[in-house]
């Protein structure tokens, strides 16, 4: 269970504060309008922004002062997934052996199967910049996939595709993480994302990231918030 | 933040540590004992005045005729622009002691001036003294005057011009309304940065100048230091030049614009001024500069290569020393600039700025020599001085490069929580190829031909290079003294081609 307990985030006018429980295995998205902290939201539950008050904790443990790389989270950002001078192979190395360690037998096996499960078999030598747009968000989604952690963050990683490719990736992510039994949370600013893929969604706004919701009960009777955005 | 989940890199903080110790500890070491002012000769008070006063008319006289220059290269568009535009980047990595060669050959006793004046029965000049420590000066810091005050020229819009065409301002109201308030912006900051640079330079001071009435400060540090062993008045002295150079670095500071020494911009403004007589003293400028800045060169290369092929045992071992501390200070420079490419980093390494080589090089002295004999150290000691030297121009290329690399993969570094090592290894390192290869030529240029710590502590086994070539000017071996100068030059720039050229070749964008 991921617990968000009397977090709260301050800077300036901004403040964000959240209090929910978020089951192993489910797909929740979290929508609302721009700026109203989506991506904080993210941001406190990866490690990147510390928050004034309030605990982060997976399984029991608080998580508040671990480092973003130590947390069990996998991570898919806006862009800047993959370090374009690296190849894709080189790339998910680096996520297995964060300390730059040798790769074994087992490692090799691991990353061939990560490749295979996004459709990118064979193409592990390729740099980044060699793939296409829809190539280079699955061999993102090959990176979080070999890092292994029970919680997977997507903060709009496929904004940049076309809506059939989108959708297509949602589909493959929904099929990917439902294999590895792992929590993901969506960012979109998509209602239609929302309904296709998650179980559940966290409305954000007005400084507060509300619990999670069933998606069908939210869209057919939305409160007030989620009515003004969308409009 | 209330608690920081992001961890603390020890890395940075140690080499930091070193750097500042490395500094300061040298300075500490010359401020406890330069505290004896009585132990100043009267000569020093002569040195002071003769400092400011050289590094006042050689800015004057870089910033001056940079104007025309500047103006000429933003307005013309000829043949050879481009290649003369990084000519002027060239003093930066050219050896002291080459250019110094290259001068004797053009305004010495022998050179070509004098045998023209002497054969239309003028009076010759002399290079020695004021005149030399000037020209020489004028030489290095022209290029970089006329660089600054293009960059100026350039960032006029050129619709300011367009629309002083259409009103058909004469040449000379132009100048008022457009360019006057630019050079005004722009001059002062030359000229600081040049009075800065030539307030610290040893070498042409001490291959031109010399005698009770052309030393600087920084020759008088080395005078004391290697002729008289006068170690208290060294250190009082190296304070007074710590003291000069902190001031006018502040100044410098202040008034300058942070045009410092930017890449050139190769673009020239569409203008409709500037024909007839104009045209014809642009080109005259452009001519002038050109022959200044290539004739010494050209010397250099023609007188050097007879005694190219005669060199002598020494001379090569002296050139294995320098390409071997050349290497060395360039790597330890960028192990250092590494960790240290951050805004905190920088400011610390602007202090390797205002602290000259020599009173770092006294500084260290007095430290070491409770321990060890810091003679038989020189090229170590040389070394260590070459890489904090060089710290803050490898810093000022790589700094903005490396933050560019934290902003756009920090968090994926994050994420997947990788170590310092394989952080350096796989992103930092790859990424800053091309910086880190053009800081390193830079690094490597500098340290190849550096003549001031090292003239302070050698002694004729661990030469280096220009050491090597001072030595045969000194016993006036001028021929072997020309062609170890050809090699100096011609392994410096190899060197810096080598590096820069590293950094590009492959280089994944």
């Amino acid at each position: 269970m991921l617990w968000l307990d009397g977090i709260r985030v301050v800077e300036g006018d901004f403040t964000l504060s959240a209090d929910m429980a978020l089951r192993p295995g489910e797909r929740i998205a979290v929508i609302g309008p721009s700026g109203a902290g989506k991506s904080t939201l993210l941001d406190v539950i990866a490690g990147f922004r510390a928050p004034q008050a309030g605990r982060v904790q997976w399984d029991g443990h608080d998580l508040t002062s671990v480092v973003p790389g130590k947390r069990p989270v996998g991570m898919l950002f806006q862009d800047n997934n993959l370090f374009p001078h690296l190849s894709v192979e080189r790339n998910l190395a680096l996520a297995l052996r964060p300390g730059g360690g040798r790769l074994s037998e087992a490692d090799h096996d691991h990353m061939a199967l990560a490749l295979h499960s996004v459709g990118l078999r064979g193409m592990g030598s390729r740099r980044p910049g060699a793939l296409s747009g829809g190539q280079h968000s699955r061999a993102a989604l090959a990176r979080v996939l070999v890092q292994d952690r029970p919680v997977l963050l997507l903060d709009e990683p496929f904004a940049a595709l076309g809506p059939a490719l989108k959708v297509e990736m949602l589909d493959l992510v929904t099929q990917v993480a439902g294999a590895a039994k792992a929590l993901v949370v969506l960012v979109t600013h998509d209602p239609a994302d929302a309904r296709r893929f998650a179980e559940r969604v966290v409305l954000v706004a007005d400084g507060v990231a509300f619990a999670p919701m069933d998606t069908t009960e939210l869209f057919a009777n939305p409160p007030e918030a989620l009515r003004d955005y969308l409009g | 933040m209330a608690r920081s989940a992001v961890s603390v890199n020890p890395v940075p903080v140690i080499a930091g540590l070193l750097v500042a110790g490395l500094t300061l500890g040298p300075v500490a070491a010359v401020i406890w004992r330069g505290a004896a002012w009585s132990a100043l000769a009267p000569g020093d008070w002569h040195a002071i005045r003769f400092t400011l006063v050289q590094a006042v008319i050689s800015a004057g006289l870089s910033v001056l005729f940079a104007v025309p220059v500047a103006r000429a290269l933003a307005r013309r568009q000829f043949v050879g622009r481009g290649a003369l535009v990084a000519l002027l980047g060239a003093p930066f990595i050219l050896p002291v002691i080459v250019a110094v060669l290259g001068l004797l050959a053009v305004f010495g006793q022998s050179g070509l001036v004098n045998t023209a004046l002497r054969a239309m029965d003028l009076p010759e000049v002399t290079i020695y003294g004021l005149h030399g420590v000037v020209i020489a000066h004028v030489f290095f810091n022209l290029p970089l005057a006329v660089r600054m005050i293009l960059q100026g020229w350039l960032a006029i819009p050129a619709e300011r011009f367009r629309l002083a065409a259409s009103m058909d301002l004469a040449g000379a109201q132009m100048f008022r309304v457009l360019e006057l308030p630019m050079l005004g912006r722009i001059a002062p900051g030359a000229f600081a940065v040049i009075f800065v640079v030539c307030l610290s330079s040893f070498a042409i001071a001490l291959t031109l100048g010399g005698g009770p009435k052309a030393t600087t400060v920084e020759l008088a540090i080395y005078q004391a230091m290697r002729f008289d062993f006068d170690l208290a008045r060294a250190s009082v002295l190296a304070v007074i030049q710590l003291g000069l150079a902190l001031v006018a670095g502040l100044i410098a500071l202040q008034v300058s614009t942070g045009a410092g020494f930017g890449a050139g911009q190769d673009r020239v403004v569409l203008r409709w001024d500037g024909g007839g007589f104009a045209r014809i003293m642009d080109m005259v400028w452009i001519a002038l500069v050109a022959l200044f800045l290539l004739t010494p060169l050209l010397m250099v290369v023609l007188r050097g290569l007879p005694g190219l092929l005669t060199l002598g045992p020494s001379v090569w071992q002296a050139a294995g020393h320098s390409v071997l501390v050349a290497l060395c200070s360039t790597l330890l420079c960028l192990i250092w600039a590494l960790p240290l490419a951050t805004r905190g980093g920088e400011l610390l390494g602007i202090a390797g700025i205002a602290v000259s080589p020599l009173v770092l090089g006294t500084g260290l002295f007095l430290i070491l020599r409770p321990y060890v004999n810091p003679l038989d150290h020189a090229l170590v000691v040389t070394g260590v001085v070459n890489a904090l030297i060089s710290l803050p121009f490898a810093l000022r290329i790589l700094r903005p490069e490396a933050d560019a690399v934290r902003r756009d993969y920090g968090r994926l570094g994050a994420a997947l929580g990788l170590s310092g090592c394989a952080w350096a290894r796989w992103v930092l390192v790859p990424r800053l190829r091309r910086p880190l290869g053009f800081a390193g030529g830079l690094t490597v240029a500098l340290s190849m031909g550096d003549l001031g710590v090292i003239a302070l502590f050698a002694d004729p086994d661990h030469a280096t290079l220009p050491l090597k070539v001072y030595e045969l000017m000194g016993a006036y071996r001028m021929e072997g003294a020309a062609g170890a100068a050809l090699l100096l030059l011609l392994l410096s720039l190899g060197l810096f081609w080598l590096f820069d050229r590293g950094g590009r070749v492959d280089a994944v964008a």
